[in-house]
């Protein structure tokens, strides 16, 4: 591998790892957004209007990282990956254009509304704002993640030319869209930046609980966040479940990975953890027997093929990477979904808000979603490797012929440096929203009060507030 | 070869993309432009104003630009891949500007010190000028050409591109969209800030005129290339001579204090520049000074018939979309700049 590979390498993987804290964020909040704008629009319940307001504000902080971000990422497309670019560019690029078109400028044009336009257009001009930029970001994951999709599964193309000169055209545009792994990993993707989202929501609105400080909008908050989470950690199983289904079909070599399953053809077990030794061709472990071929084929003796039966050149390398990063994505999973039915139980039971602990967890799981969101990537994209375009284009192949080592290492340096500040001004002025918290006109608190809790779909348990009043 | 109306696709993708590009730098070029000018406000409150008289469109505007890189990408793949790489540190040093101009505007009002404001003022205002430098010094570049070998592979040095009358291009493009962005500003302000720009917009404009009789003449001797077109078609000389019209009637506009006007007049001047140049060019992309074999022609770097037939369809869907949006927005934001509660 040469250096200019490496280091592009590491460069495309750290700025998309980094542009993607941001757009599961922007897209789940998107979503919280609507339903907490909608049900302002329905109640008329001041509280909703203060809560938009004050998520609004730190939903425009995140997209204006997101898209400052993602502008590096569309052009780093031609400046590292040059070949890559002109063998997929027929494919690719439609996607990309059709995401500009499409979701990139009803975005940007109704976020200035959502953001700037309180007092210049109605409520309900303002909620149809919110939708539509909350539409705009769930269009623009499609595209991308079709494109990506290709990448995984080519389908509906033929080859042109030969050695430097193929390229990739597209013989069936739909074929091409609906990709065997499309829907799965749109579905999978969307879900996981809802996950995101509310885990924000709840985190935040977990903390003021704690600190008792504007408790009606956090528990109402918390109430919304709640339900969306809970929906979408169960989704996550699911399509997470049909996700692997398309791997083993097309990608026996990332599965074989993902599970550390070497023989040439034999049952394989499934790991709840582990350690793959890649040169000695050992995993070891916590495992279900034959649970792997269970899954797969409904027969724990079903064979299915290892690492072993592909031919070397054409394994990806960092097995014991994909192995862990595929079962802290699932351990997530698995922990999202007991953590959020609980919650759920507790909130029908009306304890949820004084089970303290329970708190102080939701506080810190806003990182899990995080993190499963990037190992995810990790898993699919590593997993991937050695090809760009599986089978068809080798990652080494794919790099532009004119960028020197020199001039990649001093962008990645540049990136690095900035990137790294970036992150430490995001983090500081989003615990500056979160530590002023929602504005709230001075009758809002007591106005819950007199709230009509039937009027409020969510709230199955009173606010607490007023007890609590009463001990400060 | 495909037709769409007696024209064949690959030249409608040029058209497109050219549209497109053309929208770009009318749009960004304003926000860019009162980005440019932002350290010439002094107090706190004009400075805001003036940040506020972008703040909601500048997101908007800036999309323009993903959609015509994207747009290159589907349509052009070998072009978009030769011209990013070629020019790798150029782009990345745009880029990093368009990081900086994002968060400047986005961070700068969420704390109350004043050194925290200076700072991002002046990185809002050095990323603006960077940028409209580097948009120069690339199309500087593409203008003169650039050497490629017969298999398109670049053969030149980074130093080659920081040439003289790329700078020229350069200093061009940043005192159009200067005095561009002094008439935006003129529309969204008033009182003192008013009077202000107006003897900024003055200025600019002068030195827009200088800037561009230079390159003009510039042009006419060191890069005969461009201008053979008008040679071969002297109808078609109605071009360059409407452009210096419409310069002069910017300084008319200015001098009337007729600053709509002049923004119009401004946003024509940039149209027209572009379609000079894609003259020139037409049909290929990018051309090679050092062997005509090297130059990328339309027919050569464009995608299948398949897919530009499909993206076109996306394009006559999509771009009445774009247009409506933009002049939506436009619209429910217009009239002079309040500050607010939820201002920058
Ligand atoms: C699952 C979703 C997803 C994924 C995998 C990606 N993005 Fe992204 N991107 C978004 C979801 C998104 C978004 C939600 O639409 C953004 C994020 C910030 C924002 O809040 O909008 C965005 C912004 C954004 C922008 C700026 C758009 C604007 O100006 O409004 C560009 C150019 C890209 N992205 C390009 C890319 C590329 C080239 C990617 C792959 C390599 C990529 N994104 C991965
Ligand atoms: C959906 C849009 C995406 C596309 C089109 C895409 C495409 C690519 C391309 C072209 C490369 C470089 C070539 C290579 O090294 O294989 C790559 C590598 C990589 N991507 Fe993605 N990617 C996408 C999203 C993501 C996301 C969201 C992440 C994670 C946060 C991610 C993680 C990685 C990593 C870690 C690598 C480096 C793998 C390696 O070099 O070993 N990707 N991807
Ligand atoms: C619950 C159990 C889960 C299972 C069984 C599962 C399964 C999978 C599989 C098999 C892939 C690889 C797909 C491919 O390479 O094409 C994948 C990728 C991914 N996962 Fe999961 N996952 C689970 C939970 C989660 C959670 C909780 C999140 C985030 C909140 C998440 C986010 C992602 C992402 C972002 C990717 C990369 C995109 C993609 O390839 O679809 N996953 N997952």
């Amino acid at each position: 591998m040469d250096n200019v590979e490496l280091l592009s390498r590491i460069q495309f993987a750290f700025t998309i790892a980094f542009h993607y804290i941001y757009p599961p964020l922007s897209i789940g909040l998107g979503v919280c957004l609507v339903v907490m704008e909608g049900l302002y629009l329905k109640t008329k319940n001041k509280i909703y209007e203060e809560l938009t307001r004050f998520w609004v504000k730190i939903f425009a902080l995140i997209f204006g990282i997101g898209v400052a971000t993602g502008i590096v990422m569309e052009f780093e497309f031609g400046t590292n990956w040059a070949t890559y670019s002109r063998y997929v560019g027929d494919i690719f690029g439609s996607a990309l254009a059709a995401e500009g078109i499409f979701a990139f400028a009803l975005e940007s044009a109704f976020l200035g509304i959502l953001l700037f336009g309180w007092n210049r257009v109605s409520p309900r001009v303002h909620f149809l704002a919110t939708i539509l930029v909350a539409l705009g970001s769930i269009f623009s994951a499609l595209w991308i993640v079709v494109a990506n999709s290709w990448q995984q599964t080519p389908a509906g193309y033929r080859i042109e030319g030969q050695g430097m000169q193929a390229r990739a055209i597209v013989t069936d545009f739909w074929e091409m869209v609906f990709n065997p792994s499309s829907v799965e990993r749109y579905s999978h993707v969307l879900i996981g930046a809802f996950l995101s989202g509310s885990f924000l929501v709840l985190s935040v609105s977990a903390w003021y609980i704690l600190k008792k400080k504007h408790v009606v909008h956090a528990q109402t908050a918390f109430r919304i966040a709640l339900w969306v989470a809970a929906v979408s950690a169960l989704g996550q199983l699911f399509t997470g479940h049909k996700s692997a289904e398309v791997v083993t079909k097309y990608q026996p070599a990332k599965l074989a990975a993902m599970e550390g399953h070497f023989e040439k053809l034999a049952p394989a077990d499934m790991y709840l953890m582990g350690w793959v030794d890649a040169k000695n061709q050992k995993t070891t472990g916590l495992k279900i027997p034959g649970g792997l071929s269970l899954l797969v084929h409904q027969d724990m003796k079903a064979p299915i093929p290892g690492l072993n039966s592909i031919k070397p050149e054409n394994r990806p390398k960092a097995i014991n990477f994909v192995f862990q990063t595929y079962h802290l994505m699932v351990a997530i999973g698995m922990t999202l979904i007991g953590l959020t039915l609980f919650s759920l139980f507790l909130l029908y039971r009306k304890k949820l808000f004084e089970t303290r602990w329970l708190m102080v967890v939701f506080v810190y799981a806003v990182l899990l979603p995080q993190i499963a969101n990037q190992v995810g990537w990790y898993t699919a994209e590593v997993g991937r490797q050695p090809w760009v375009v599986y089978g068809l284009l080798r990652t080494s192949d794919a790099l532009s012929q004119a960028v020197k080592a020199e001039h990649v290492l001093i962008s990645l340096i540049l990136f690095t440096f900035i990137y790294v500040m970036l992150f430490g001004l995001f983090l500081y002025l989003l615990n500056k929203k979160i530590q002023h918290g929602p504005d709230v006109a001075s009758d809002s608190e007591t106005s819950s009060s007199r709230m009509n809790p039937s009027l409020i779909p969510l709230m199955s348990e009173r606010a607490t507030s007023k007890s609590e009043h009463a001990k400060d | 070869m495909d037709t769409f109306l007696g024209i064949d696709l690959p030249t409608w993708w040029f058209l497109l993309i050219g549209a497109l590009i053309t929208g770009y730098g009318i749009l960004d070029g304003f926000d860019l432009g009162a980005g440019a000018l932002h350290l010439f406000f002094r107090k706190e409150q004009s400075r805001r104003i003036a940040l506020n008289a972008i703040g909601p469109v500048w997101d908007g505007n800036e999309v323009w630009l993903v959609i015509g890189a994207g747009a290159l990408f589907a349509a052009f793949p070998l072009v978009y891949g030769t011209i990013l790489s070629v020019f790798y540190l150029p782009f990345i040093l745009f880029l990093v500007a368009i990081i900086f101009r994002a968060i400047s505007i986005e961070f700068r009002g969420k704390e109350p010190m004043p050194w925290w404001h200076q700072l991002w003022d002046v990185s809002y205002c050095v990323s603006s000028i960077v940028i409209a430098l580097l948009l120069g010094l690339v199309l500087g570049n593409l203008i003169q050409g650039i050497p490629l070998n017969a298999n398109h592979e670049f053969v030149g040095r980074l130093r080659d591109f920081f040439n003289p009358y790329a700078g020229l291009i350069s200093v061009t493009v940043l005192s159009l969209f200067m005095m561009h962005g002094a008439m935006y500003l003129l529309m969204k302000t008033e009182d003192r800030l008013y009077t202000k720009l107006t003897i900024i917009a003055d200025n600019t404009s002068k030195f827009f005129i200088l800037c561009f009789l230079a390159a003009s003449n510039a042009t006419l001797i060191y890069v005969p290339h461009m201008t053979a077109i008008f040679k071969n078609n002297p109808a078609l000389f109605v071009l360059p001579m409407a452009a210096v019209l419409i310069v002069l009637n910017i300084r008319r506009s200015i001098e009337k204090r007729q600053y709509r006007r002049g923004f119009i007049s401004s946003s024509i001047t940039t149209a027209l520049l572009l379609i000079l140049f894609a003259m020139g060019l037409y049909p290929n992309l990018v051309l090679s000074t050092v062997d005509p074999r090297g130059h990328i022609s339309i027919y050569e770097a464009a995608s299948s018939d398949a897919s530009l037939r499909t993206m076109l369809l996306f394009a006559f869907i999509g771009m009445p979309l774009v247009g409506t949006y933009t002049v939506f927005m436009f619209w429910t934001f217009r009239g002079k700049v309040k500050l607010e509660e939820h201002s920058y």
